[in-house]
């Protein structure tokens, strides 16, 4: 059990590192939004999310409504959801439901990534392992970019942007290799999503996310189901 | 309206998405496509995040297009994540650093 608490602790350092420079960024947003470091600390603490906490900085710093912030949220965040329920797929009995409960916390598009490459089921103590450097890279690096913007030179704090990108790829090329499908699945969804981004502007990159993601493992499913024997990769 | 209100509302929100189908749902699929979307999803997932956003993510796309060539090709040669990870954004640093 400590073992695989350890497993997942060291997987999820590379995740920590990207966070703090993503939430860096952020802290300095809520910063010039006339949001505290308090607060902004308090945010990145209890939502763990960088699309949907930019968005709900935007409106509370435009006094929207409290239905304007709910449906954003939804829309943004719901590509957990689908996650979550992926994820189901992949627990080991150890997922009590107190478990259950608590972990949902730390789902997130990157530890989310980590957790279904996994071989095999993943434990409970594991995905709390991996949980634990992240939540600390993001909340630390909130209130580091919110008490000052000048910790590191703009150049560097720039491109530490490309840095959660940079581990995406790390698990899809790989996997793309080994399998031609997979490697359809990932130019499906690609072009899907430049597609939505340059000629749908108007949807959001939450929702941008899931659209192209369905289509490409619909189609991939129906042209190349998987054998039994590939499932557990 | 106070802050506060605001951040449990959205923590309350983004919470309950993550919750709800992670909690509720206990079965194993037994459906040979579902599985096999199941199978694709986090590809495809992966993929529409970082297309074509990474090459927004540098603020300056020559960078961003040089990180990420470097990504794909220690990522081909399956490095470790943090290793692919630091790659990229080193070597868009020192693209940047050159041009």
């Amino acid at each position: 059990m400590q073992k695989e608490f350890k497993k997942g602790f060291s997987d999820g350092i590379p995740i920590g590192l990207g966070y703090f420079s993503v939430s860096f960024g952020f802290g300095i947003l809520a910063m010039s939004s006339r949001i505290s470091a308090f607060f902004a600390w308090l945010i990145s603490a209890t939502n763990l999310t960088s699309a949907g906490q930019v968005a709900g900085v935007e409106i509370i710093a435009a006094s929207g409504t409290l239905v304007e912030m709910v449906l954003t949220q939804l829309v943004i965040n719901l590509r957990y959801s689908l996650m979550g329920f992926s994820l189901t797929q992949k627990l080991d009995s150890s997922f009590t439901t107190p478990k259950r409960l608590l972990l949902a916390f730390g789902i997130t598009d990157e530890i989310y990534a980590v957790a279904i490459s996994q071989k095999g089921k993943i434990t409970a103590s594991y995905m709390a392992g991996l949980i634990v450097i992240p939540f600390i890279g993001w909340t630390s690096g909130t209130v580091a970019g919110a008490l000052t913007n000048q910790l590191l030179p703009e150049i560097i704090a720039n491109n530490m942007g490309i840095l959660l990108y940079g581990m995406f790829i790390a698990i899809f090329i790989p996997a793309a290799k080994k399998s031609k499908a997979v490697l359809f699945a990932v130019i499906i969804s690609a072009a899907v999503s430049v597609l939505l981004k340059y000629f749908f502007p108007f949807i959001s990159s939450g929702f941008s996310v899931i659209i192209s993601a369905v289509v490409a493992a619909v189609i991939c499913a129906a042209l190349f189901p998987v054998k039994e024997e590939e499932e557990e990769l | 309206m106070s802050i506060i209100i605001y951040i449990a509302v959205m923590a309350g929100v983004t919470y309950l998405i993550r919750m709800i189908p992670f909690a509720a749902f206990r079965k194993q699929i037994k459906s040979r496509f579902v599985k096999s979307i199941l199978y694709y999803l986090p590809y495809a997932v992966l993929a529409a995040m970082t297309v074509p956003a990474i090459f927004y993510s540098t603020g300056n796309i020559k960078s961003a297009v040089v990180g990420t060539v470097v990504a794909v090709v220690i990522a081909f040669f399956e490095k470790p994540l943090i290793i692919v990870a630091l790659a990229a954004a080193a070597s868009g640093l020192i693209a940047d650093l050159i041009i």
